[in-house]
């Protein structure tokens, strides 16, 4: 341990990519609810569509904070990395920014233009959720596959575009039926389980694939004794997924009991995915090109942003926290009074 | 066109897209506090409807400025590694701290201040409502520290190419960032100032008599009165600072070629880069000089000062800046002449009681302040070329090496999706308008009560 905290050269970057990894879950977790909400939309009637509004409006914009916060850390923790994936990912990224875009915009526009144009605007958050699910999963199989542009991996980015959409469908279910009621509640249960399939196969995919891109990663996960450290991953997985499986065939509950179970399910299956994922790429912030240690900024710059956030995460943490104990129980209709 | 211009096209279109709305929340948060507490302290309904109609624009602003900003977090890799790689050890931490410290308090209690009024106590509320407006300044506050510390760097020293901070406080302060601060924080303020009382106007065109837009077309007028003389003031240091750190700008923006004494303030020319002269050119004799130097016969640095030996063009493109400067200039008088004829009228015959071409006027001025913004802008940003960070980097050497179609194919995307969007908020804030003065209620509340008796009405399980 001394050896690793003994060089600031060292665990510097180590903090940084921890932090990076972290506001990077948080943000697949919290805005692929979001997402997966938006994407419900074209399955909800008319009523039903202010609702699921609802129950992300008060959050939705923090929510994507973490993934500038994310990129930041890239950005400002490992910037020739950051040029290197965004410049291999400039399509994507485009994509996504301008799903984004008509995504956020259209929260606001459905609400306050005329009643003419709501539609419309549905139509354009449905539009936006989906394109930066799709590009985001796109991503995902890019950077699986070392961000090289062949026909092959391109394939299999857009099988990993498809399955993390349908997983933020799933999530975005879960969410739904811890923050809604009545008929609602009954339909999210049959999203839930419409969309669980897009997690097993997109954490299949990747988890078949992973090991074959690269040799490093083969032997770090099939040689003895590294593979029993990760052999807890798959197992609680396919624990988790039991569990999903058999819980969605018996929602909603009588007094609304387990309502939450979907959710914290769906977030530590997004959450063992990752640590398998960080696991595997490890030390590699670009894969099988730059570690995070070549990558890194100059010390004296990542320890005047890592003494602010050490102050500022926890605040941010506390504050987050608030805003969701302030808007918990079911979501009703969004009032600006 | 090449990669280069594509993505310096590209950068600008997104960043003058992102710029209008910050340029609205900035104050606009602030004076929705004002709001709030105007209504706290005198309990008058007319200070709730006011802050409920505002707080929707300042809500709709607020997300086109959020999803804008996010597109340029990007951009800084996708277009512009260079910009990272080079200066990323100073850019980095402050960029850094402006998510940290501003982005998530805004994002966070926008929530509560948007939904939260039923659901938590008053305070927490009126809390709630400085939290968002603090949290846009300080964003505002590091993103000006960043765009000064380009055009004036300094505390750093170069190793190996790579810029390295050696003193936070040099970098912070650095000598153009007050004057920026100040002067976009007070464009930020007549912004909103004419925005409110061109909506209000309109309002009251269309046949809205409430208290609620009285009282919103006095703050409005009153705060664009205040406001403007300090601004062109503030304007005038600034320009002075430019001066003594980056001449090559002001030679631009006064169209000034040679170094010279007794140099005229042009109010019309037609720059020419190729003959390195103006054509047309319609002057005051002495007033660039008496403004910049303050005496008729002050020298003022001239553009051709800013040639290499070999013939290198180290100095902006003349014509955009000179006419960017006096888009900027001429909008401002106008605001001058148009917020301090309207203040003279509010007091001479009140706000009930405007002449109806005055209303056309002020709801004719209603986004004034982003044609004013936008060219100050220019103004500086065109002005700083051709270099990204003033003497340090220039902005060829930081371009990303992308395939100019893929710039150009994703730069007509964005450049439609930004009209559509602009075209809808000005569209929506016009309806908006004219909805709340149509009478349509915007609210069917009765008012004051408390939040914690409204929560426990909600939730009696609990």
């Amino acid at each position: 341990m001394m050896t690793l905290f003994g060089d600031p050269a060292i665990w510097l970057p180590w903090t940084f990519a921890a932090l990076m990894g972290l506001s990077i879950l948080i943000y697949v977790v919290l805005d692929g609810f979001d997402l997966g909400v938006g994407l419900l939309m074209p399955l909800a009637d008319d009523d039903e569509k202010d609702r699921l509004v609802a129950s992300i409006g008060p959050f939705w914009d923090a929510n994507e904070t973490w993934l500038v916060l994310a990129i930041g850390i890239l950005l400002v923790a490992f910037p020739v990395a950051h040029g290197v994936i965004l410049t291999a990912l400039y399509l994507p990224v485009a994509v996504m920014l301008i799903g984004l875009i008509l995504r956020g915009v259209s929260f606001e526009f459905r609400a306050k233009a005329p009643l003419s144009q709501k539609p419309g605007w549905n139509a354009a958050f449905f539009a936006g959720s989906l394109m930066a699910s799709l590009s985001q999963g796109f991503m995902l199989g890019m950077y699986v596959m070392g961000l090289t542009w062949t026909w092959a991996h391109v394939g299999f980015a857009l099988l990993t575009a498809a399955f993390l959409t349908v997983g933020y469908s799933f999530i975005g279910a879960a969410w739904l039926i811890l923050k809604t009621d009545g008929i609602l509640q009954h339909k999210a249960v049959v999203w839930a389980k419409g969309g669980i399939w897009g997690m097993i196969l997109g954490i299949g995919a990747i988890s078949l694939a992973t090991p074959f891109v690269s040799a490093r990663i083969f032997d770090k996960w099939f040689t003895f004794p590294e593979i029993l450290y990760l052999s807890p991953l798959p197992i609680l997985s396919a624990a988790l997924v039991g569990y999903l499986w058999w819980k969605l065939r018996r929602l909603p509950m009588e007094n609304d009991r387990f309502a939450w179970s979907p959710f914290v399910a769906a977030t530590a299956l997004f959450t063992l995915s990752f640590l398998g994922m960080a696991y595997s790429f490890y030390p590699y912030v670009v894969p099988e090109q730059l570690t995070i240690y070549e990558a890194a900024s100059a010390p004296e710059s990542l320890l005047i942003i890592l003494a602010g956030t050490v102050f500022v995460l926890p605040a941010i943490l506390g504050y987050t926290v608030l805003s969701y104990t302030i808007f918990r129980g079911k979501a009703t209709e969004l009032r600006y009074d | 066109m090449d990669t280069l211009i594509l993505s310096r096209i590209q950068f600008g279109a997104n960043i003058s897209f992102h710029i209008l709305f910050p340029t609205i929340t900035i104050a606009l948060g602030w004076v929705l506090l004002f709001f709030k507490l105007r209504y706290n302290a005198t309990g008058d309904q007319k200070w709730m409807d006011t802050y409920l109609f505002w707080v929707k624009v300042f809500a709709l602003s607020f997300a086109m400025g959020v999803v804008s900003g996010i597109t340029m977090s990007f951009q800084f890799g996708t277009n512009w590694p260079g910009f990272m790689e080079v200066v990323g050890n100073i850019a980095g931490p402050l960029l850094a701290y402006e998510v940290m410290t501003a982005f998530f308090l805004e994002a966070v209690f926008l929530g509560i201040m948007l939904f939260g009024f039923s659901r938590v106590k008053n305070w927490v509320h009126t809390l709630a409502t400085f939290l968002v407006a603090f949290g846009t300044t300080m964003s505002m506050f590091w993103i000006i520290v960043l765009n000064s510390w380009m055009h004036t760097p300094q505390g750093f020293e170069m190793r190996d190419g790579v810029a390295h901070a050696t003193n936070w406080l040099e970098i912070v302060f650095n000598p153009s960032m007050p004057y920026r601060l100040i002067h976009m924080g007070l464009a930020s303020g007549l912004t909103v100032a004419f925005l409110i009382a061109g909506l209000s106007a309109f309002r009251m065109l269309v046949g809205d008599k409430t208290e609620a837009v009285k009282s919103a077309l006095r703050v409005g007028v009153l705060l664009g009165a205040g406001l403007i003389p300090v601004q062109i003031f503030m304007g005038d240091l600034h320009g002075l600072n430019t001066l003594e750190y980056q001449p090559q700008k002001v030679a631009a923006m006064e169209g000034n070629w040679e170094t010279q004494s007794n140099v005229p303030l042009l109010l019309f020319a037609i720059p020419d880069q190729e003959e390195r002269k103006n054509h047309f050119e319609v002057g005051v004799p002495n007033l660039a000089s008496i403004i910049l130097k303050h005496k008729a016969d002050g020298v003022v640095p001239g553009l051709n000062d800013f040639v290499a030996e070999d013939g290198t063009v180290l100095h902006p493109p003349v014509g955009k800046v000179f006419w960017s400067f006096r888009v900027m200039v001429g909008t401002g008088l106008a605001m001058l002449a148009l917020s301090w004829g309207g203040a003279y009228l509010l007091r001479r015959r009140g706000a009930g009681n405007m002449p109806k071409l005055v209303l056309y006027a002020f709801s004719a001025m209603a986004f004034s302040g982003w044609i004013a913004t936008l060219a100050g802008w220019y103004t500086t940003e065109i002005g700083r070329q051709p270099w990204l960070v003033q003497g340090v980097l220039t902005t060829e050497a930081a371009v990303a090496d992308v395939p100019a179609p893929m710039v150009l194919s994703t730069l007509i995307v964005y450049l439609a999706v930004y009209a559509a969007l602009i075209f809808a908020y000005m569209a929506t804030i016009t309806y908006l308008a004219w909805k709340a003065a149509k009478g349509v209620p915007l609210s069917t509340r009765q008012y004051p009560r408390s939040g914690e008796a409204e929560i426990k009405a909600m939730t009696p399980a609990e």
